[in-house]
């Protein structure tokens, strides 16, 4: 039985410097999880990757990653990996969480 | 110290001025990630969580304090000032940017440094002891044996696509601290009867997935045998070992598939075949490379004014009773600088630490410094008269901890701080650990203490071999932590036993209270290690120190 689709956000790798990076509603990518699209449909998020995994020149290791909008509407990661990679590592004030 | 000759020094810039355009090409388009990751990991440059990661092989663990002030460079000019010591003597730099990495390879190829197969299924950078050509209990120094290996396995045409990744480490001492019985090939100088030196030569130990106690193949090995020997068990292995699955490919799986003694004489037959034709290093090569690890001309005055120190001092004699080893020769010390600061990331060191590190291996150490397996930077070579200077030098830059040994000299590979293989973290924890344990100033009464963190099943923090191994793991969706006992990483290597179900990172911290608890109680008097109680009593009285519920409901 395949499995119910859940909704998803679609992430990478910034080619130049490795940063964490989401798709956003237009397209774009950000460096930010509260720009996130997330996908409530199976077909649009793997049109999506799909997209994605010709963008050789900008990202590496695009995928899909379940995701969901938080009590107050913005986008949150469902597993633990996805809150790390949003904010940076825990033992050092560095990555995402010391730029704005 | 070896030095490059021409044709090392050669090969290595060719490589970064291939690698300098293989980034061109990717940075305009023109090669996809999948044509060039295989040329990236090559390099030493993997991706993880949050950026590039590049890892950088120290030969065996020793450089000097050109090399080290390189390090503190590459640090600052192209990093966040700071780099990791890893498990396999290694240096990772966590953020470097793919434009910046072919200059820091060259930086790097200015020091006789390079980051080449530090990644793939090729023969990795050679592991040895730490105390190497230092150390009281040494038989020989098993660095010019290193070299040598280094040399072979460079580049060596026939073994660059094993079936999977191959590490040897090398030992010189009966104490073993190289952890030679968890590689694929573990080294171990002997004597024989005759009082001929020679190796013992070990194989099929590793951890990871399914860890293994290496077994011995060869018990005595003349010297001059050893790379024709080596290289009929590579052989063996790049014929017989496992493509199909890559968590059957290492040659620990074919040793304990097809059995230790029909390895061992697949081994004799290739070797007998290789022995003949197979081009030994001249006697030039080998006494070149000897020459480079001479002993340094120690000074052998004898002075008293250390022990006037000692006693003046109680937190220096306090950091020479746990960081300071014995040396061989009696005026001298091998000081040990742990990376373990309470509360402080495990094996993280700064580009200012590094320096003065550096200055005191020049002024102090015989310019020399190693890297050990426990992620710790070593003085080798030190007068004890100097010791105090050193000590002092060291408080200055918050290097001075003295916890060698200790519950607090954890190891804890990146986890999923950094490590995109990772199912959870580990350095927070072993953050918690060493804040903890130094607040209930227990460190020094629990004894000897081997804590090692794994953030995976990998096992890159030798969990299996920690006297209390912690393996992070995703519980749905949870970060969990199980606990092994009982592992020893040394001779007497010994898997540890998986203890129970595993802990949430909250109750991760007074289990272990509880656990090392117990073992005050139990323990036979205060000179008895946490490890020989465990032997003595089984792990019952642990388990249940760890899992009082359980014992409540069966009672
Ligand atoms: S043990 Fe796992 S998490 Fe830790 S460094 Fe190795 S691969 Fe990464």
């Amino acid at each position: 039985m395949a499995r119910a689709f859940t909704p998803k956000m679609l992430t990478a790798n910034d080619l130049f410097d490795g940063d964490v990076i989401y798709m956003t509603a237009s397209g774009e990518w950000s460096r930010h999880l509260s720009d996130v699209a997330i996908f409530e449909e199976e077909a649009a998020a793997n049109a999506a990757l799909s997209e994605a995994n010709q963008q050789h020149d900008r990202l590496i290791g695009p995928y899909l990653v379940d995701a969901r909008y938080s009590a107050d509407g913005t986008p949150e990661a469902t597993h633990f990996r996805e809150e790390f990679r949003s904010r940076g590592p825990s033992n050092y004030p560095h990555g995402k969480q010391t730029e704005a | 110290m070896y030095v490059y000759d021409e044709f090392d020094e050669k090969f290595v810039r060719e490589r970064v001025r291939q690698f300098r355009g293989q980034v061109e090409k990717r940075i305009d388009g023109s090669l996809t990630e999948d044509e060039f990751k295989p040329l990236r990991l090559m390099n030493g440059l993997y991706l993880q969580l949050h950026a590039y990661m590049l890892r950088v092989a120290i030969p065996y663990g020793t450089l000097d304090s050109r090399q080290m002030r390189q390090l503190a460079l590459i640090a600052d000019k192209w990093d966040k000032g700071y780099g990791h010591f890893t498990t396999r003597q290694n240096i990772q730099y966590n953020w470097p940017k793919l434009k910046d990495v072919p200059d820091i390879l060259d930086a790097l190829a200015d020091v006789s440094m390079h980051a080449i197969q530090t990644s793939g299924n090729c023969i990795r950078n050679v592991t040895a002891d730490h105390f190497a050509g230092a150390a009281a209990d040494e038989i020989e120094d098993p660095r010019p044996t290193a070299e040598l290996l280094r040399q072979w396995s460079t580049d060596h045409p026939e073994f660059q696509f094993l079936p999977r990744k191959f590490k040897i480490a090398i030992s010189g001492a009966p104490n073993d601290r190289a952890v030679t019985k968890a590689h694929d090939i573990g080294v171990r100088m002997v004597s024989n009867d005759a009082g001929e030196p020679g190796y013992e030569i070990i194989v099929g130990g590793g951890l990871g997935r399914t860890p293994m106690v290496g077994k011995v193949i060869r018990e005595f090995l003349p010297k001059a045998e050893l790379l024709p020997y080596l290289e009929a068990i590579l052989q063996v292995y790049n014929l017989r070992g496992r493509r199909d699955n890559k968590y059957k490919a290492r040659i620990k799986i074919l040793v304990h598939e097809a059995g230790l003694e029909e390895i061992k004489s697949a081994v004799e037959v290739a070797y007998e075949r290789i022995k003949p034709e197979f081009q030994r290093p001249s006697d030039e090569l080998v006494a070149r490379i000897a020459q480079f690890f001479e002993p340094p001309q120690f000074n052998n005055v004898q002075t008293t004014a250390f022990e006037q120190e000692i006693d003046k001092n109680p937190a220096l004699r306090s950091f020479v009773e746990t960081n300071v080893a014995e040396h061989r020769n009696p005026a001298y010390g091998i000081v040990t600088i742990s990376l373990k600061p309470v509360g402080g990331t495990p094996g993280d060191a700064t580009s200012e630490q590094m320096r003065v590190v550096a200055d005191l291996a020049e002024q102090y150490g015989h310019d020399e410094l190693r890297i050990s397996h426990e992620q710790n930077i070593v003085l080798p070579h030190v007068r004890k008269a100097d010791i105090p200077a050193i000590y002092q030098a060291l408080k200055e830059v918050g290097l001075a901890t003295a916890n060698i040994g200790l519950i607090s000299d954890i190891i804890a590979c990146p986890g999923m701080d950094y490590c995109a293989l990772a199912t959870a973290r580990s350095i927070p924890i072993a953050q918690e650990i060493s804040t903890r344990f130094s607040e209930l100033k227990l460190e020094h009464e629990i004894g000897e203490m081997k804590i090692k963190i794994s953030g995976c099943i990998n096992a890159c923090g030798h969990h299996h071999v920690g006297h209390i191994g912690i393996l992070g793991l995703d519980k749905a969706g949870v970060e969990n932590y199980q606990i092994t006992l009982g592992g020893d990483a040394t001779e007497t290597m010994a898997l540890g036993e998986r203890a129970g179900p595993g802990f949430a990172a909250d109750e991760l911290i007074p289990a272990l209270e509880r656990l090392i608890n117990a073992y005050l109680e139990i323990r036979e008097g205060s000179e008895e290690t946490f490890l020989q109680s465990y032997r003595r009593l089984g792990s019952n009285p642990f388990v249940a120190a760890l899992y009082p519920e359980a014992e409540r409901n069966a009672a």
